[in-house]
């Protein structure tokens, strides 16, 4: 098949030692399709939160990508507890991490509100007690 | 890459002393070495000058291009611009004013310490802050390593670089024209030398990264220094004049000296090549929070490290130390530019060297390419095959620089199956000979023969 490139990463739970590094491995291979610096910014961006936060809160999951010649679509899925009140979540400051996550540097809250910020376009879906689905796009 | 430019770098292989081990290859952060032929191979345009290889290979087989004594020849007023980890190479007995002196006595003219054009940096830097316009973390400039680091992995770094001349150019700047001004001196009659602790800071004066020409004329290998100023060096208690610095410029030779003297607790000193690679990471991931100035420096310990040095790190910033408690608080010299003569004169660009080709339709066709090759790979790392690791290889193979049977795992499979082809082959007789074998054995044989015989 040509002209997409498709990826699949295993996102391993609580396991903060390997945390980003789906997020590193993307970013280098949109740099050696030489992308520009600014839109691979951003997806790496996006990506990252959205990975830590299936890692963090959902006891890990999946992200697969697929890169096009104009966009890469990046979609990051868990079997966790879900998220109850998307809106809440989506605000600056608001976080359910632990005390142990937050000496990790992790639990600002401002994980979501920042790939917002970062995705051209970015869906959610969410169910408790079943997991949630982070869908990012960001086009070059 | 660039043209009709050609790449300068400083850091080179030693032919007669390379046995083509994977030492090097290992530890490049840019994976820019390949072992090929037995040698190890740098790829030039990939190269920053970090010196890692330097320190890695056990047989001393890389080394820096520099200038030699020989230059100052050339030149009809010499000045001397040791870099201050050049006061953490000698014995404490001795003080700065002493090791000034001996520079005198060498060959120079003049010294101008760099540790002072680092306290003209140090105010410029304030300056800027002062106008809020930087982007935040602003990332020192001061490791001409480091910004090529950026200039290749993390272009989007770039603009939170700060934009101004580092120490040595600034130095050189002024010392060259108090010279002229002093001594009557046409610029062609001034040589000015950067006493040098690393390859990088060679590149930086042979290819400047923001600027058209250096101030600098030649660089000379902080080692070799060494050596002609310890067979002169004597205790000179009138030498002290020669002590322009303050104790924050001197401090600049150690990791975390360049952010101590912006007086700014919101900072973040990072060292050593690694380690640099993983906090640029975590700026990119937007994920470095309270801090305004991040000091990066690619070698372990900063300057103090630097390959081209003498003394071990570890001992040299305890011997540092004692010229840091020695000197007085820094005050700026006489003559200084104002911050915005410090700014670069050239933006820097991104270095697009990890690109698999400049059409998108078809790097996207070599990535695929890459993937699948890398799946087929045994996943060892174990550069038997002379790159880095599987991916570097799968990435040279969509490249053309390397073949899948380059990989010694691939090559084995490939001789077992063909070896299995082989016996095969080796079973089938020629149908002339085959008749015989039937008759005898009644056998083998194609079926209707062998009915034949029955
Ligand atoms: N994949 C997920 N599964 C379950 N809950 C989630 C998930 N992602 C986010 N949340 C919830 O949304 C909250 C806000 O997420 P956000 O990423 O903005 O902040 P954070 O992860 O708590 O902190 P930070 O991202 O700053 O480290 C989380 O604290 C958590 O309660
Ligand atoms: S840390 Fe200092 S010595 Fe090392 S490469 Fe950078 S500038 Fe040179
Ligand atoms: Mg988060």
């Amino acid at each position: 098949m040509s002209g997409i490139i498709r990826l699949h990463f295993e996102l391993p739970g609580n396991d903060l030692m390997s945390a980003g590094e789906a997020s590193s491995s993307v970013k280098k291979k949109l740099n050696q399709l030489g992308i520009n610096p600014a839109a691979v910014k951003k997806a790496a961006i996006a990506m990252y939160e959205a990975e830590i936060n299936a890692i963090i809160h959902a006891g890990g999951g999946t992200l697969a990508v697929t890169i096009t010649k104009d966009r890469i679509n990046i979609v990051i899925s868990d079997h966790g507890p879900g998220i109850a009140d998307l809106d809440l979540a989506m605000q600056e400051g608001y976080s359910t991490a632990p005390d142990y996550i937050r000496e990790m540097g992790f639990g600002a809250g401002m994980g979501l509100p920042n790939i917002k910020r970062n995705a051209d376009r970015l869906e959610i879906k969410s169910a408790v007690g079943q997991g949630t689905t982070v869908e990012i796009t960001v086009f070059f | 890459m660039c043209g009709v430019k050609t790449y300068f770098h400083s850091v080179t292989l030693d032919e007669e002393k390379c046995r083509g081990c994977t030492n090097c290859i290992k530890k490049c952060p840019t994976e820019a070495i390949r072992v090929r032929k037995g040698k190890a191979r740098i790829i030039n345009e990939r190269c920053i000058d970090c010196g890692e290889c330097l320190r890695v290979c056990p047989y001393h087989a890389k080394k820096a291009i520099t200038d030699s004594f020989d230059m100052l020849q050339s030149f009809k007023y010499r000045i001397a611009l040791p870099a201050p980890s050049f006061y953490g190479q000698f014995k404490s007995g001795f003080s700065r004013g002493d090791i000034l002196k001996a520079l005198l006595k060498i060959g120079f003219d003049e010294v101008y310490e760099v540790a002072r054009g680092a306290e003209i940096v140090t105010a410029a830097t304030k300056k800027l802050f002062e106008t809020e316009k930087l982007k935040k973390p602003v990332i020192s400039s001061a490791c001409p390593a480091v910004v090529r680091l950026i200039q290749v992995r993390f272009p989007s770094l770039i603009d939170n670089l700060l934009k101004l001349e580092a120490p040595m150019e600034v130095a050189a700047a002024i010392s060259r024209q108090k010279a002229a001004l002093a001594h009557h001196l046409a610029d062609d009659e001034i040589g000015v030398f950067f006493i040098s602790p690393c390859a990088a800071k060679v590149t930086s004066v042979k290819a400047p990264f923001a600027k058209e020409k250096s101030h600098v004329d030649g660089v000379l290998p902080m080692q070799d220094v060494f050596l002609k100023v310890i067979a002169v060096l004597e205790n000179d208690p009138e030498a002290c004049t020669l002590e322009q610095a303050g104790f924050e410029g001197i401090r600049w030779a150690s990791s975390g000296g360049e952010s101590l003297a912006l007086g700014n607790d919101r900072y973040l000193a990072v060292d050593g090549i690694h380690n640099v690679l993983t906090i640029l990471e975590s700026i990119e991931n937007d994920r470095l929070e309270e801090v305004d100035f991040v000091e990066v420096l690619a070698c372990y310990g900063g300057c103090l490290g630097g390959p081209l040095t003498v003394e071990n790190a570890f001992v040299a910033k305890t011997r540092l130390k004692k010229h840091i408690d020695q000197a007085r608080k820094s005050d700026l010299p006489t003559v200084v530019p104002s911050h915005d003569e410090l700014l670069w004169t050239l933006d820097i660009e991104h270095r697009p060297v990890m690109k698999l080709d400049d059409d998108l339709d078809k790097a996207m066709k070599k990535l695929e390419a890459l993937e699948t090759i890398n799946d087929s790979l045994p996943g060892l790392d174990c550069g038997a095959c002379g790159a880095p690791n599987c991916r570097a290889l799968a990435e040279d193979i969509v490249r053309g620089m390397a073949h899948e049977t380059d990989c010694i795992f691939v090559l084995r499979e490939k001789i077992r199956a063909l070896a299995a082809e082989m016996m095969e082959l080796e079973a089938k007789m020629p149908p002339v000979l085959d008749r015989e074998k039937t008759n005898g054995t009644g056998k083998t044989g194609i079926g209707g023969d062998a009915s034949d015989g029955g």
